[in-house]
């Protein structure tokens, strides 16, 4: 006896062959992830033993016998462990700047502004436009608390800026002013005018070419001498021109990007609609385009609040900036290790924020073009 | 047969779409656009020329060729006070290539690694590498930069120094490492190895053809590629009299003698270029292994290649048309980023022109030549980038 021809059955003795031993119980299940074969068990078990000693010795050094307050730092001279009380003596420094002692309640009711109204956008209790009218608040608000002059406060000049106000603002101004920027010149390098694509070519792949330090020495050090003396620009806005540029130079072309996968259907459909180029990409192309770049626009997004760190090179007191600052001390110049580890920290946990509320924007855009299509 | 192939090609070839006139509006927004950008431009230029006459300066590359009287940091190459401001431009150029070319291959092997470990079946290894990845991406590069260069500089000092086996000595002067005691020689018979190499490769490039042509394989093809490169760099070794001998640092006072030291600074920017940008090249590497169909991996599994000829012979040729244009945006990136050299007084091109531009008061021109250097560079490494593209390209496909 055989099977039908054409058939994969077996008849007879051929049992039928055992499933594979998958979900076979959590310690299968361990046991297929870790110890598959001799040689990922050693992997795991030299893996397993360097992370070991690793922690261990981060935790003796960091925790155990660390030292966490200490205003003279001499306790810290003797210990074995890392000194904390680095932290603890000049996290006013590092997150505040060099901003009047009196007056850093500002400063801290700035942070906590923008940390409350971030979180609010984050979770999406309002409408887009009210999240956005928000921010210009915020900004606004930011502004008038840092500069003073007006309802009773104090004035305080841009070089007594800093930490992470400064660093905040800065960033939130690449962002407000660099996608305009960069719609702009995303569309005038898709122009069908070859001047505008021209202007807008050499300017993206000019300034790409370049680093952002080098934009930022054009920006503080030559525009001042291509300005007639009694245009007296700030240093921070000068500065803040060239980060908004470089952002607007990268982000072009990401927004190029989204541009180019509108089916061009779209925009053909709303000519026929007799729509004239402005309303067409305001209300037909560009709102598909940026929401197809947006996982993409936030890579640069988190790139440019990391690129606010560059400030410190230039002089001004970003929370990098600030903390160099702080570990001039004399007393705590043999802290910087602690010092910067916080500042790596915290800015880790920023950066994995946006990252996070990034990747949701992401599964928003995928959950709405699913029910489009069904 | 021939009938179809000429259809096929009347029919792709479309006839020119008809030349669009531009409309007397286009013409009018498109001067207007040139004059208000030439306009601009000129005020600009009327500015600078007012304020340096202001200040009693004077513009123009003639400053070049003049003596400049400071001094840099020791890295790959060295400047002395009283060479040319050109001979600084150049020096600044060497060690920015020179340290960005040893991250670039750093960065690339680490890279490679983590994203590999990535993929791997083993929970651990994924796992470290996913928090690797995790942390250096998600915080500034100038703060990695400025961590290293905290911790290389707070090392203890010369005499309580960290050794490997009394080999290797790390202390806040930087680590001493062992080195031929003729460094030139060694130099050389690298190079003369380098140059075996090139040819090497041209002999299995034509042995390659020669198989596809005839079917027959060279046997000792690898022995020969093997003899090529070692040939040339010993007998250049041999000829400069076969120098043996090593000089092993040891301590002399408050510092080391012999060996060779990595100052602190380039072990700053070493580290924090090359951990930074492997973050980003592990997930390119992971993109692109992962852009290859799974029915390639079993196709290649079920006609018995080994696992190493799997990812050889079929993975690699498939993955690497995706990795290669962005890994080529990383390079650009690590490139510009060396910059940051100035952050901690690596003698970079970046911070031996803002020296540069302190002495000689020239800012316009230093940051126009330092900025033309870099468009240069970054354009050198987009044109070999899209040549290995080219390279790598499936025939007949498009993307």
């Amino acid at each position: 006896m055989s099977a039908a021809i054409g058939s994969y059955a077996t008849i007879g003795k051929d049992a039928p062959r055992r499933p594979a031993p998958h979900g076979a119980g959590r310690l299968a299940q361990l046991k297929a992830r870790y110890f598959a074969t001799p040689g990922t068990s050693l992997l795991t078990i030299v893996l397993g033993l360097m992370t070991v000693w690793a922690v261990v010795s981060f935790v003796r050094w960091g925790i155990i016998d660390a030292v966490w307050y200490d205003p003279t730092a001499e306790a810290c001279r003797t210990a074995s462990g890392a000194c904390w009380a680095v932290i603890t003596e000049k996290y006013r420094v590092i997150l505040l700047g060099t901003y009047p002692y009196d007056e850093q309640w500002r400063s801290a009711l700035i942070i906590a502004i923008w940390v409350v109204w971030a979180v609010l956008t984050a979770f999406r209790l309002f409408p887009l436009r009210l999240r956005l009218a928000g921010w210009l608040a915020v900004f606004a608000v930011t502004l008038v608390l840092m500069r003073g002059g007006v309802f009773g406060l104090s004035y305080i000049g841009t070089d007594a800026w800093g930490g992470l106000p400064l660093t905040f603002l800065v960033f939130g101004g690449t962002i407000a002013f660099g996608i305009p920027l960069a719609i702009l010149l995303a569309l005038g390098r898709r122009s069908v005018f070859p001047v505008v694509r021209f202007v807008s070519i050499a300017t993206i792949e000019g300034v790409r070419g370049i680093p952002l330090l080098v934009v930022l020495f054009f920006g503080t050090l030559i525009l001042p001498l291509f300005l007639p003396p009694q245009l007296d620009v700030d240093k921070l806005v000068r500065a803040e021109i060239g980060m908004v540029i470089f952002f607007a130079a990268y982000a072009a072309e990401v927004i190029r990007g989204g541009l180019q996968a509108v089916a061009d259907g779209q925009d053909e459909a709303a000519k026929a609609l007799g729509m004239g180029y402005w309303l067409r990409m305001r209300k037909i192309v560009l709102p598909q385009a940026i929401a197809i770049a947006i996982p993409a626009l936030f890579n640069d997004i988190i790139r440019a609040f990391k690129n606010t760190t560059y400030f410190a090179i230039l002089g001004l007191f970003d929370v990098l900036g600030a903390t160099k600052v702080a570990l001039d001390d004399p007393a705590w110049v043999r802290y910087g290790l602690e010092g910067y580890l916080f500042v790596f920290l915290l800015y880790f946990l920023i950066c994995s924020g946006l990252s996070l509320y990034g990747r949701s924007l992401e599964q928003d855009h995928a959950r709405r073009t699913r029910r489009a299509e069904q | 047969m021939s009938i179809f192939r000429k259809k096929a090609t009347a029919g792709d070839a479309a006839p020119p779409p008809p030349r669009r006139r531009l409309s007397p509006r286009a013409i009018f927004w498109q001067a207007a656009l040139l004059v208000a950008l030439a306009a601009i431009a000129a005020w600009l230029v009327m500015n600078a020329r007012a304020a340096l006459d202001a200040r009693g300066m004077t513009s123009g590359l003639g400053f070049l060729f003049d003596q400049a009287q400071f001094s840099l940091g020791e890295a790959f190459f060295v400047f002395h006070p009283g060479e040319t401001y050109l001979t600084a431009f150049a020096v600044g150029l060497g060690n920015t290539v020179m340290v960005s070319v040893v991250s670039i291959i750093t960065a690339s092997l680490l890279g490679t690694l983590v994203g590999l470990a990535r993929l791997s079946r083993n929970g651990l290894a994924s796992g470290l590498a996913q928090a690797y990845v995790y942390a250096f991406r998600n915080t500034p590069q100038l703060v990695q930069i400025v961590f290293w260069y905290s911790f290389f500089t707070l090392l203890p000092h010369a005499r309580d120094s960290w050794s490997i086996g009394e080999l290797i000595f790390a202390s806040n002067r930087g680590v001493a490492l062992p080195a031929p005691e003729n460094g030139a020689v060694f130099a050389q018979a690298a190079a003369a190895g380098f140059v075996g190499f090139l040819v090497a490769w041209g002999v299995s490039i034509l042995v390659e053809r020669r198989r596809r042509r005839t079917g027959l394989r060279w046997k000792p093809l690898r022995l020969v590629q093997l003899a090529l490169i070692l040939a040339p760099a010993l007998v250049v070794w041999a000829a400069a009299g076969a120098p043996a001998d090593w000089s092993v640092p040891h301590l002399k006072g408050f510092n080391f003698k012999g060996g060779a030291t990595l100052s602190p600074e380039f072990l700053a920017i070493y580290f924090g270029l090359s951990f930074y940008i492997a973050a980003y090249i592990a997930e390119i590497v992971r993109a692109g292994i992962g852009s290859v169909d799974f029915g390639q991996f079993e196709a290649a599994n079920t006609i018995g290649l080994s696992k190493g000829d799997i990812y050889r012979r079929i993975v690699a040729p498939q993955a690497l048309r995706v990795i290669i244009p962005p890994l080529a945006a990383q390079y650009v990136s690590l490139l510009k980023n060396s910059s940051l050299g100035v952050a901690i007084g690596y003698p970079d091109l970046f911070s031996i022109s803002n020296t540069m531009l302190t002495y000689s008061g020239r800012t316009i021109e230093v940051l126009c030549i330092m900025a033309a250097v870099y468009l240069v560079m970054a354009l050198a490494i987009g044109a070999v980038s899209n040549a290995a593209n080219r390279y790598f390209a499936i025939p007949g496909r498009t993307s």
